[in-house]
């Protein structure tokens, strides 16, 4: 066991439920931040960015505490830490290199026929524009 | 009863004992899994404007209070690897089936949602968004399950004094699949 007492040993329980009671109010934040938006909003300050900031901002907080102080990576040896940000670097590859071909239905030389027909039926039977989806600042102000 | 000690618990030749090494390369890869996953689940969202609707029938209430049980669960994973730290193991194997009994909670709330949805026509075959709903949460479900059934196999050798530094391998993990919950859940209850 001694290997383990320059961990966990350095905190109290008191430490750990104070962390706990940080990521409630971090949690409580994360579920009014949908509510209040709409109301807090102001200038370039839209509603959907602070949703954005209250989920997923709050997530990555939440996140770090959790791995930080309960897993205590903060004192573990630092290779560890490299070897966690080497997979989500693996992660972050994996994405560039596949969501423009996700994300977007058209190229210069190809059409996903398919994703782009099921958007339309979708969002016909939702009664929304189908081709309204990128100009929803269009559609605003024609309503 | 065998004295031989596993080569996990006795070698650290990389300044960590091997077991505890072992334990993070697991979350290495299981940071691949679920990110790649999750990294689909937001390409597909972003290129599917009709997901927005579908989203919308998710119960955040349901995401909110199998966060708050996740983060408490984690925090009876940590006193519980504090009072291994301290020798004392029938506190540490209390703790630890504290967290077992969150990780039951959560499966229960889990499964009251997913049967009114399933009720609702939300099934895995409804659409794009319901079969990565289903899929993310489910896979997450089945990573609390089996760390809920190791996590009552190192509480029962905690209790008798034994092996106590595994409490701190299985905290480790269950930490894991908590931010991977935390990750989760503005993914499919509060981005609508």
């Amino acid at each position: 066991m001694a290997e383990h007492q320059d961990h966990a040993g350095d905190h109290g329980q008191a430490f750990y439920v104070k962390i706990w009671a940080i990521l409630l109010v971090l949690l409580i934040l994360s579920v009014l931040g949908p509510i209040i938006a709409p109301h807090v909003a102001f200038g370039f300050l839209e509603a959907w960015m602070i949703t954005l900031m209250t989920a997923f901002g709050i997530a990555l907080v939440k996140a770090y505490l959790v791995a930080a102080n309960f897993m205590h990576l903060n004192v573990e040896k630092k290779y560890i830490s490299y070897l966690l940000a080497t997979m989500l670097m693996l992660m972050l590859l994996f994405f560039a290199g596949t969501a423009p071909d996700v994300m977007e239905h058209k190229g210069q030389n190809w059409e996903n026929v398919a994703a782009a027909a099921e958007v339309e039926r979708a969002l016909e039977a939702e009664g929304k524009d189908p081709h309204g989806e990128h100009a929803e600042g269009h559609d605003d102000a024609a309503h | 009863m065998s004295t031989t000690r596993p080569i996990a618990t006795t070698r650290s030749a990389t300044g960590i004992p091997t077991g505890k090494l072992a334990v993070w390369w697991v979350i290495g890869s299981e940071i691949v899994i679920f990110g790649g996953l999750l990294a689909s689940y937001v390409m597909h969202r972003l290129g599917h404007p009709e997901w927005a609707e579908y989203a919308s029938h998710t119960n955040t209430w349901f995401g909110a209070t199998n966060t708050f049980v996740l983060l408490t669960s984690s925090l009876f994973a940590v006193l519980a690897h504090h009072a291994a730290e301290q020798g004392d193991g029938k506190k540490a194997a209390k703790w630890l089936l504290g967290t077992c009994a969150g990780g039951l909670v959560f499966i229960c709330v889990k499964a009251v949602e997913w049967t009114g949805e399933i009720q609702h026509g939300y099934t895995i075959t409804a659409n794009g968004f319901w079969h990565f709903y289903y899929t993310a949460a489910g896979l997450h479900g089945l990573h609390v399950i089996a760390g809920c059934i190791i996590m009552l196999i190192i509480a029962n050798d905690a209790r008798k004094g034994k092996e106590l530094h595994r409490v701190e391998l299985i905290g480790i993990y269950w930490h894991f699949v908590d931010i991977i919950w935390i990750f989760l859940f503005p993914l499919l209850y509060i981005a609508k």
